[in-house]
Parts: C-alpha cells; sequence; structure tokens
C-alpha cells in the first residue's frame, strides 16, 4: 500500500530525514517512536504533503501511484488521512460544511455522486456514535474554542466519515487526560480492517497499549535505527531512548 | 460638459441659487459655497485624504447633475435589489430624486418621501430642515463635502412619524447615467426618525453606461429618542465608479444605530461614516466589509464622537485585498471631557492575497475623559496558511480551501445584515466572486 524508499527531506535547507525505508501493507499497525527531533512529525508532514518540505531524494508509492507527484488534496482522495498534532481551529467554517465538502470532493475523485443530505446526516449519526463525539460540536466552527480531546476526537471523527485507507496518527496521545485516550483509542479500533492501515507517530506507550502495532519502528536523526514488534515499544519504555541514543547517537550523524 | 474648475462651479452656483429662491436652501447652500472656497478640495497633505488622491478626479470633465437621461423602469429592474417589490423604492439619476421611477409602497402616515424643496416649503417639514440641514459641515471641513452642501438640489427629505415602525425597508439606488457623458452626480438626503420610529435603510450605486462617474453624496441621519436605524450600504459598481460619500448619523436621544457598509467593486471609493452621540446612552454599531480585486480603491473613514456619558460603541471592519487594490482604514473615537462610563471599541482586520495589494490603518483614539472602556486593534496578514493545509489535507483543494477561509472571513461581517434577502443576495455575489477570483 504504501512504500517508502530512502527518503531525504529538507525543510529551509536543513536535512531532516536522511534516508527513510519503510513498508506498509493493508491490514497493518505500524508505531513510528523516537526521542523529540528525531524526525517523526516531519516524516507526518511529508507523507500529507506539507509543501514547505523538500524532498531531495527516494520516492513514495501510495497505492501504485508515485505520491510526491500528488497534492495534499489530491492525496487525500486517494486514501490518506492525517489525524494533526495539533488540529487547526477555523473560525467561521462550520465542521459539518467541512466534512460535507470534504467527502464530496473524495466521491467526485472517485466518480460517485455527491451524498444528500440526507444520506449524510444518517452517515454522521451513525459515526458520530462510534467515536462517542458529542454532536453539539459539530455545529460549531471546526475546532474552534475545542478542549485539547475534542480536538482529537473531531480528528477521529473526520476518519471515520473519510474512510482513508492509510491513516497517520500524529501524537494523537499527546495532551489527552486517560479518559479522552480510550475513547480517542477506541475510535480507531473501530475503524482498523484488513483494507486498511495506520501509521502510530508516538513518543509513549500508552496509546500502543490499546491499539497494538504489528510492527514498531524507532526513528533517531533521520532513519529509523531499529524495527521490531510491539515488544520493541515496551523495552523503550522500560529503557528510555537514552539506550538508542548510547547505541547510534555516534554512528549516524 | 466641464471640468471641475472653480470658475465653472462658481457658475453653476450662481445659476442654481437664482433659479431656486427658497430662503433655507440658499442659505444653507451660501454657508456649503462659503467652506468650498475658503478650504478647497483637498490635497493628500491633507491628513484626511493621505491615501485617496480626490483631487485626481477633478482633472477631468464631467456632465454637472443633468436631468437628462434615459433612465426608465426597465433600466432600473437590472439594479434592483432582491425582495423589491416588498420594499419602498427611491431612485436618483445622477445624483436629482426621480419621484417617477420610485415606488413608495408605505402608507403616508408611515413615512414621508419628498424632494428637499418641497419639505423646505412645507410648514411640517421647514423647522426641521432648519435644524438639521447642513450640521454635519460642523464636522467636515472639507471641499468635498462643502460642494455637496453647495448644490443642494434635487435632493430628498424621509420622514418617519413618532412610534412607527417601518416595516419595509427602504431602498436608494443612485444610478449614473454616463451613456453619452462622465457624470456628477451629488445626491443629498436628511433622514428623520421621530421618537421611538424604526427604518431600515439600504442603498446602492449602479452605473448605467461605461463612461467615468463622480458621485459625491451626503446623507444626513436624525434619530431621536428610543428610534431603532439600521443603515446598509452595498457599493459594487463598475471600475470607472468613483465616489465619496458621508453618512452623518445624529443620535439625538437615547437610541440605536446599526451599520454596515459593503464595498465589492468600484473605482476610487471613500466611506465617511460618521455617528454623534448628542445625549447620553445611546448605542452603535458599526461594520464594514472590503472584499476588492482589480484596481479599486476602497478608503472607510468612520468617526464615534462619545459627547455624553453612558454610551455604547462597537466597530469591526474587515478588508479582504486582491490584485492591485488599496484599502484604507482610518477609526477616529472621540470620547469628550463629559463622556464618562463610555464603552467604546474597534477592530480592524486585512488579509493580503497580492504583493501589489495594500492597506493602510490607523486607529485614533482621542479620549479626555478618565473613566471609559475604550479599546481597539488591527491586524493586516495572509491567508491562515496552517488552515489552509488543514483543509487540503481533507481534500478540498487549494483554491475551494481559500474561499471556505475568505467567506469565513468576511461573514464576521456579512451576518449582521439583518435584512436576510439583502444578507443571502451579499452572499451570493461574494461566493461568486471568490469562485472567479481565486484559482
Amino acid at each position: 500500500m504504501l512504500s517508502i524508499q530512502n527518503i531525504h527531506a529538507a525543510i529551509e535547507g536543513k536535512e531532516i530525514l536522511k534516508g527513510i525505508n519503510l513498508d506498509i501493507q493493508p491490514g497493518e499497525v505500524h508505531a513510528i517512536m523516537g526521542p523529540n527531533g528525531s524526525g517523526k512529525s516531519t516524516l507526518a508532514s511529508v507523507l500529507a504533503g506539507r509543501e514547505e518540505y523538500e524532498v531531495t531524494e527516494g520516492s513514495i508509492e501510495f497505492l501504485g501511484k508515485n505520491m510526491l507527484e500528488l497534492s495534499p488534496e489530491e492525496r487525500a482522495r486517494e486514501g490518506l488521512f492525517l489525524a494533526f498534532q495539533y488540529p487547526v481551529e477555523i473560525p467561521g467554517v462550520s465542521t459539518t460544511n467541512f466534512i460535507k465538502s470534504a467527502l464530496n470532493e473524495k466521491r467526485k475523485y472517485h466518480g460517485l455522486e455527491p451524498l444528500d443530505a440526507v444520506a449524510f446526516l444518517k452517515l454522521m449519526k451513525e459515526k458520530m456514535q462510534l467515536v462517542e463525539i458529542d454532536k453539539a460540536l459539530l455545529t460549531r466552527s471546526v475546532n474552534e474554542g475545542f478542549s485539547g480531546g475534542e480536538k482529537k476526537k473531531n480528528e477521529i471523527f473526520q476518519m471515520a466519515m473519510l474512510e482513508p485507507k492509510l491513516t497517520i496518527l500524529d501524537e494523537t496521545d499527546s495532551g489527552l487526560d486517560i479518559d479522552a485516550l480510550r475513547i480517542v483509542a477506541s475510535g480507531v479500533n473501530k475503524l482498523r480492517s484488513k483494507d486498511n492501515a495506520i501509521i502510530v507517530i508516538t513518543h509513549y506507550q500508552r496509546l500502543l497499549d490499546y491499539l497494538q502495532p504489528d510492527f514498531v519502528h524507532v526513528l533517531y536523526k533521520g532513519r529509523i535505527v531499529k524495527s521490531g514488534t510491539k515488544e520493541l515499544a515496551l523495552t523503550l519504555e522500560d529503557q528510555g531512548y537514552d539506550y538508542i541514543k548510547e547505541e547510534f547517537g555516534a554512528t549516524t550523524i | 460638459m466641464a471640468i471641475l474648475q472653480t470658475a465653472y462651479i462658481e457658475e453653476k452656483f450662481d445659476t442654481l441659487q437664482s433659479s431656486h429662491p427658497n430662503v433655507l436652501l440658499n442659505e444653507v447652500r451660501q454657508k456649503g459655497f462659503q467652506t468650498y472656497q475658503n478650504v478647497g478640495i483637498p490635497s493628500y497633505k491633507n491628513e484626511e485624504w493621505r491615501y485617496t488622491p480626490v483631487s485626481n478626479l477633478f482633472k477631468q470633465s464631467y456632465s454637472f447633475s443633468e436631468k437628462v437621461s434615459t433612465i426608465n423602469q426597465a433600466s432600473v429592474d437590472a439594479f434592483r435589489l432582491p425582495d423589491s417589490a416588498t420594499a419602498n423604492e427611491l431612485v436618483f439619476v445622477n445624483g436629482l430624486y426621480n419621484p417617477l421611477l420610485s415606488n413608495i409602497r408605505s402608507a403616508a402616515n408611515e413615512m414621508v418621501i419628498i424632494s428637499m424643496e418641497e419639505a423646505a416649503n412645507d410648514i411640517r417639514f421647514s423647522d426641521i430642515l432648519k435644524e438639521h440641514l447642513g450640521k454635519s459641515s460642523l464636522y467636515l471641513q472639507d471641499g468635498i463635502h462643502a460642494l455637496n452642501t453647495s448644490f443642494i438640489n434635487g435632493g430628498v427629505f424621509v420622514y418617519v412619524p413618532k412610534k412607527v415602525q417601518v416595516a419595509l425597508p427602504l431602498y436608494i439606488y443612485h444610478i449614473a447615467d454616463t451613456v453619452q457623458n462622465p457624470v456628477l452626480a451629488q445626491p443629498r438626503s436628511l433622514i428623520y426618525l421621530a421618537e421611538s420610529a424604526e427604518l431600515k435603510l439600504v442603498e446602492t450605486y449602479k452605473t448605467a453606461g461605461s463612461s467615468d462617474s463622480f458621485t459625491n453624496e451626503v446623507m444626513e441621519v436624525v434619530v431621536a429618542g428610543n428610534a431603532v436605524f439600521e443603515y446598509y450600504k452595498l457599493q459594487n459598481d463598475i471600475a470607472v465608479a468613483n465616489q465619496v460619500n458621508t453618512t452623518h448619523i445624529r443620535q439625538i436621544g437615547k437610541s440605536y444605530v446599526h451599520t454596515v457598509v459593503v464595498t465589492l467593486d468600484g473605482g476610487m471609493v471613500r466611506n465617511n461614516t460618521n455617528i454623534i452621540m448628542e445625549t447620553p446612552g445611546n448605542e452603535a454599531h458599526m461594520y464594514g466589509l472590503y472584499l476588492l480585486k482589480g484596481n479599486t480603491h476602497a478608503d472607510n473613514h468612520t468617526l464615534v464622537d462619545n459627547r455624553e456619558p453612558h454610551c455604547f460603541s462597537n466597530e469591526l471592519y474587515k478588508g479582504v485585498m486582491d490584485d492591485a487594490t488599496t484599502g484604507v482604514f482610518s477609526g477616529k473615537i472621540y470620547v469628550r471631557p463629559q463622556a464618562q462610563k463610555i464603552n467604546a471599541y474597534q477592530s480592524n482586520k486585512n488579509i493580503l492575497l497580492s504583493e501589489k495589494a495594500s492597506v493602510n490603518t490607523k486607529p485614533q483614539l482621542e479620549i479626555f475623559a478618565d473613566d471609559v472602556k475604550c479599546s481597539h486593534g488591527c491586524t493586516i496578514g495572509r491567508l491562515d496558511e496552517e488552515a489552509l493545509f488543514y483543509l487540503r489535507s481533507r481534500g478540498i483543494d487549494a483554491a475551494q480551501a481559500k474561499a471556505m477561509l475568505l467567506q469565513a472571513f468576511a461573514n464576521d461581517v456579512i451576518e449582521k445584515i439583518k435584512i436576510e434577502s439583502l444578507r443571502e443576495h451579499i452572499e451570493t455575489l461574494i461566493v461568486n466572486r471568490l469562485s472567479v477570483q481565486i484559482s
């Protein structure tokens, strides 16, 4: 589904990613962990198509297409979804209209008729229950005045509505209390299927306890330095990132 | 047709004065003309006109408020606002009130609409004119305003009696007929809301023809105690339609005023919106949106004069500047020494969409009382890139995302339009503009 080959990426001339390789198959959940500044969010940004990041080397194939040639909106319509670390507040744009536009753009791209108001509302209702989001939030402007937990729930709600093939959860656990984390994680689990894949970018183990990833990768200084199964995350939790730094710090600069 | 030079203007003035022997109007015009002669047309050195080179408009030839026009009902149809059949419609052609093209649908005991000349000769209204016509001159000692006053002719007087809430809005269409020649139009009106009266007024401007026009308008509004005045202005004229207009609203009793000024297209556009709070406890809300393309220049000068205590005013003006457009916002708030316990808020926010667009914004608070709450703020920036990316990351294309954000930005002002059909009309104009403009 996703094949990342030797990706190098820079922002403002500074190289952050220094040769990432990663293959993801449908149905898989991959966790990407690593200390601050290792390049985790850069990887998410490059995948989502943020234009301030320049890919200097390497290739990314997504569902058989050259992803680097696609605009952010085309990537989304192809089936990519980025759950933002810091969801943006957009005063004056209603959440419902926003999601409806997004959904119908995607349907149009795939040659489907736009959903009418009734069908859309029915779908909303169904997905709202799935992620336990308050209906009142959806009548407000996008994320405006939402608490941290509400913003993250809204991300998962959008994920539910748009039914992506590949989801990137960019530090979705940050700033969440234990209840919100449980709701968000259980929402994600309900959306898992054998046809879609998830990349979980996180600093900590606690979200992984709920999501149970198939693979764990450790990113350090712009490279994946270790890959393993979910037990690797537990090791990291026990030993911290220091042992990674010791093992790879000197040789990878 | 001639260039607006002093000798020509003097000749026109003498002709007007001798042909309309009404003492009251002659006196007001005479005073205006004296001011015009004393101060002349402002140059860029005049701080109030620094960014709006109005003197350029005086370098070319115009027909001088000619009555001759081919405008008829059918041509007005092209300009009508929505739901016009359930509105009172006043038509000015080249600055002159045209009763034949106007449709007054409210009953005579709900609202009186007559020409300024009739009002000056009508004992029911002549005292009102004597007291209030030309009062705005105290605030506008400039040649442009004085020029309008010098040529008060073919203006209109609107009177809403005590306790009458006029159900139908009053639409005023200003039509410049430039089919033959460029035109100078100088509409003048005096609106009087007696105690506990209510009126919704909408002004809009259109050019029939393709030549230049220069509309120099003065509307004076007097709002008595417990009255409610809603005022809307829509400017969406062609690129060679220039205008300076002054809406001077005086609250002579504790009353409520709500204004929304929307500028979408035109040439050089200057709006003076003044609210004078002459009694304690007045309340005013002022909103403005200028969403511009091409070379349009839009200048909004606002004034809130708190002359008495316990007044409240809130002001929000927003601008979206594309292409080579220029915007000006200047917001004056005066708080006189005796005007304690007032609240006055002002905000001006601008988005620049193009490298060539510019905006000058200047809040001016002059506070002489010590127990007041005043605030002001202004911003000039680009569209929020993070918000744009967020929308795009959900599959919404860049142009549509941009339009959504700009609509949301504009909506803070548009939602203040309380006449639903007008609000929807302007929303549609904006949606259409944004879908064409941004690609």
